[in-house]
């Protein structure tokens, strides 16, 4: 069996959030990036597959700078990996697009992607990527087994709901978190990693399709913000809870 | 422009997004139309209480349509823009619009943006929607025609009333379909309902080690402990202990929000509960534009004075 995944270096949400000086970037400056939350479980995934079935795991990332979360990805049992250097910037079209490029010269069985990025939340490049190759696929996937020349998927809907499909193979699942608890990187896994495979795949990106206007803060209603010392703001609290007839 | 709004629906209910999405193509059509569009086996029920809010209803109907498939459903609906081209496609921001959306939109060769709570139309299409799980947001401009949106739930929830007429057609998938659904999943039942407890205690990635406080302090006040998603996912708490779209919608007298970022998922379980107060060390975490109330404080340092003072007032 062998099995790509597909993994974005991400800023983390929990950066220091800064408008850029153009108005329509994220000040880089405050940003840390790591290996996209949603894409450790991909990668997990992807590596119990090959412990259990054998095989091959390939990672494919997109961008510049993304080496990092390539290595983590080889440390974490991945055998090879594909670094795509090019800036998609806001269009998920276009991360697809390099990412199909490389899908389109390699065999595979399934295609296994994290259900959105930490950073523009947008859910689009897993499906984005099986629509132009015309593959089945699932998104949010919570279950994932292989029974014969199937896959079988439950994705998690509205309401803890969930349910329960079946894909052809070759296909590709977008796993939701929760789906298993990545392994950590481990000492022997990252001297492992230094002799497996990167290489760079080269692509011309077609250009856009949406164009950023701006970005900005969220103009919203906030809180009335408690303010004093930890035992002060306790008992503002306790009044509050106590307004409600709840203590 | 001739808006479609790709309705949903599930065990015999149309998703309240669906109208929502009409409310949006309402907004925004011109002089054009809002076109809904629903696909079952038998939507004819379906199809009229849609009409109430479209200029047009098609009702795509066949016996391979039974269960929502994003194959068997894009494959009719490309049937029907192939002869009904559209200026814009509108599906809800769920777990049918994401899988759906996407797939029409290379179908189509169009752009796509998805979770869009805002839009105007002059000079070009600009669509709003979060960033950075709600912390910052983003105009969008499309220069091509069709577009394909998913639009967040519960943003349009106001329209006008129209009286669409239905035209139904029986379509059959043109292709072998290589997805097949087996069941819905009912969720596992836990030993209580933290959808009826007066008072919920809710942790978060930032307070997950304290959540055996947290246990005390839900205990004192009668209430529940319930979790966010990353609490969840850890194992920490059960599945059924989970607030947000993909777990229960609450509405308590009191919900604590201790550690919570606040991500839109989690927002949509709780954001009607009568008074929220919210615990987080990240003066820009989204949850204080839900909350009434907000302490910008590390929950560990905060709940063992927060629990004394509320054992000090039981006596």
């Amino acid at each position: 069996m062998r099995v790509f995944v597909l993994v974005k270096h991400a800023p983390s949400p929990e950066s220091t959030l800064r408008v850029g000086a153009d108005g329509k970037s994220v000040d880089p400056v405050c940003l840390t990036y790591d290996i996209n939350d949603w894409d450790k479980y991909a990668v997990e995934e992807a590596v119990r597959l090959k412990e259990k079935y054998g095989g091959e795991v390939v990672a494919v990332s997109v961008g510049v700078n993304c080496d990092a979360t390539l290595k983590k990805c080889l440390a974490m049992g991945v055998d090879r990996a594909v670094k795509v250097p090019v800036e998609a910037g806001f269009d998920p079209y276009q991360t697809a697009e390099a990412i199909v490029d490389v899908l389109r010269g390699e065999r595979f069985d399934i295609v296994i992607s994290g259900f959105m990025s930490q950073d523009t939340n947008n859910a689009l490049v897993g499906v984005l990527a099986a629509a132009m190759l015309d593959l089945p696929f699932a998104t949010a996937v919570v279950e994932l087994s292989v029974e014969g020349d199937e896959v079988r998927a439950v994705r998690e809907i509205e309401g803890g709901y969930r349910e329960e499909v079946f894909l052809q193979l070759p296909c590709l699942v977008t796993v939701q978190s929760g789906i298993n608890e990545p392994r950590y990187v481990s000492i022997m896994g990252i001297k492992a990693a230094r002799s497996k495979e990167l290489r760079e795949h080269v692509v011309k990106l077609r250009g856009p399709s949406v164009f950023v206007e701006r970005i900005y803060v969220p103009p919203t209603r906030r809180a009335e913000i408690l303010k004093g010392s930890m035992p002060e703001v306790a008992e503002k609290l306790v009044e509050l809870i106590g307004s409600k007839g709840v203590i | 422009m001739r808006v479609f709004a790709v309705a949903e629906h599930r065990l015999g209910e149309i998703n309240p997004v669906s109208l929502e999405l009409l409310n949006f193509a309402n907004k925004i059509k011109g002089d054009g139309t809002s076109e809904a569009v629903i696909v079952g086996d038998d939507v004819r029920a379906l199809s009229s209480v849609l009409a109430g809010c479209a200029d047009k209803v098609w009702a795509l109907s066949g016996s391979q349509l039974e269960h929502y498939n994003p194959e068997s459903h894009a494959d009719v609906l490309l049937q029907l823009f192939e002869k009904e081209p559209p200026d814009l496609v509108l599906l809800g921001n769920t777990s049918q619009g994401c899988e759906l959306a996407p797939l029409l939109a290379v179908r189509l060769r169009c752009p796509i943006v998805t979770d869009v709570v805002g839009a105007s139309v002059e000079g070009g299409l600009i669509v709003s929607r979060y960033i950075y799980q709600g912390k910052l947001m983003v105009d969008l401009k499309l220069n091509r025609t069709p577009c394909v949106l998913t639009v967040r739930q519960g943003v349009f929830k106001e329209g006008i009333e129209l009286r669409g007429e239905v035209t139904e057609l029986r379509l059959t998938p043109s292709k072998p379909l290589r997805r097949r659904f087996s069941r819905i999943i009912e969720p596992e039942e836990g030993e209580i309902d933290v959808s009826k407890a007066e008072v919920i205690v809710a942790v978060g990635r930032g307070a997950a080690p304290s959540l055996k406080l947290a246990e005390k302090l839900a205990s004192l006040l009668n209430g529940a402990v319930a979790g966010s998603r990353p609490v969840i996912d850890s194992g920490l708490l059960a599945k059924d202990r989970q607030v947000g779209i993909s777990g229960k919608t609450v509405k308590p007298k009191v919900y604590l929000a201790l550690g919570i970022s606040g991500a839109f998922q989690h927002v949509m379980g709780m954001k009607d509960s009568e008074l929220i107060i919210a615990v987080n060390k990240d003066p820009q975490a989204p949850i204080f534009n839900v909350a009434h109330y907000g302490v910008i404080a590390d929950v560990q340092e905060l709940l063992p004075k927060l629990l004394s003072k509320v054992e000090e007032r039981r006596k």
